[in-house]
């Protein structure tokens, strides 16, 4: 397998929907490919770290105002 | 004697389907509800798409009374949250577009000039490299980063990797083909990975072997 097949596959690993012999030439691939291997790692991690961080934030004051604002315009039947 | 149990996932109701049903019969509390349940996601989608804060606000606005106005059009067969998430993608370009004053957009802006490969900066990154980093730094490094990335990606990862929508519901939503959400979502992984390398890098000597843009 090339890098360039194993990153073609990249996001189907991740995603774990490899088959099962699909996934053992992916990792005969990585033991023998650094590169590969920190690819695979830090976009695992690029993955994580937009999920569990909360980059736009909705403060409460402003969360409040726009769903007293809805919701006033929903009783008015919009 | 054993009993035969209810296959979980089978005939179990989505707790928003009684919501919307409550609201669609004018009780106006049942909405509330969902509106508390979503609104910070359609704040964020909307933030992520218009990459402006008021218009955010308008558009979460906008979205929350425009799916109210349609609850009777709502099938049912999707999810409700995939469905509100589908006129908030619509209302974020909208809002673009009247700033743009009147020039289209769409998703696909920025797509065709991506097509190429993407450059791999190979460093490996500090174990974890977000510590090196005040939560007011990092969310900057994220946003800045993010914010890199064309819009036609940005949507896909966005909604598939943050927002947790499958392939398919993120295909539906934004009208896209399947293959077409894998390849932006490959490309958009790649390209926040590679970007983010530049922050996250081992700082201990180790030279990178790739080229940076």
């Amino acid at each position: 397998m090339t890098c360039t097949e194993f990153i073609a596959m990249l996001d189907d690993l991740i995603d774990d929907s490899v088959s099962t012999r699909m996934r053992a030439d992916l990792q005969e691939h990585l033991r023998g490919c650094e590169h590969c291997e920190v690819t695979l790692n830090t976009t695992r991690k690029t993955i994580e770290i937009y999920r569990s961080h909360e980059i736009y934030d909705l403060p409460p004051d402003l969360r409040e105002r726009l769903h007293s604002a809805i919701m006033a315009r929903c009783k008015k039947g919009c | 004697m054993s009993t035969i149990q209810p296959i979980a996932g089978q005939n179990e109701q989505h707790p928003d389907v009684a919501l919307v049903e409550r609201a669609r019969a004018g009780d106006v509390s049942a909405y509330d509800e969902l509106v508390r349940k979503y609104d910070r996601q359609v704040f964020r989608i909307a933030q992520h798409i218009t990459q402006n804060r008021e218009d955010a606000e308008d558009v979460m606005q906008d979205a929350f009374l425009k799916a109210y106005e349609k609850l009777d059009q709502f099938q049912g067969n999707s999810k409700f949250y995939t469905w509100l998430v589908r006129i908030a993608v619509n209302e974020s370009l909208m809002r673009l577009r009247k700033r743009r004053t009147g020039r289209m957009v769409s998703i696909d802006e920025d797509i065709e000039t991506e097509e190429g490969s993407v450059p791999r900066d190979l460093a490996d990154w500090a174990p974890d490299p977000e510590q090196n980093y005040s939560q007011a730094e990092l969310a900057e490094i994220l946003r800045k980063t993010i914010q890199g990335l064309p819009r036609g990606f940005r949507i896909v990862f966005v909604l598939r990797d943050v927002e947790g929508l499958s392939t398919e519901e993120t295909a539906e939503t934004l009208g896209l083909s399947v293959p077409a959400v894998k390849s932006r979502l490959l490309r958009a992984r790649l390209q926040l990975r590679e970007r983010l390398t530049r922050y996250f890098r081992r700082k201990n000597g180790a030279k990178a072997t790739g080229v940076e843009k």
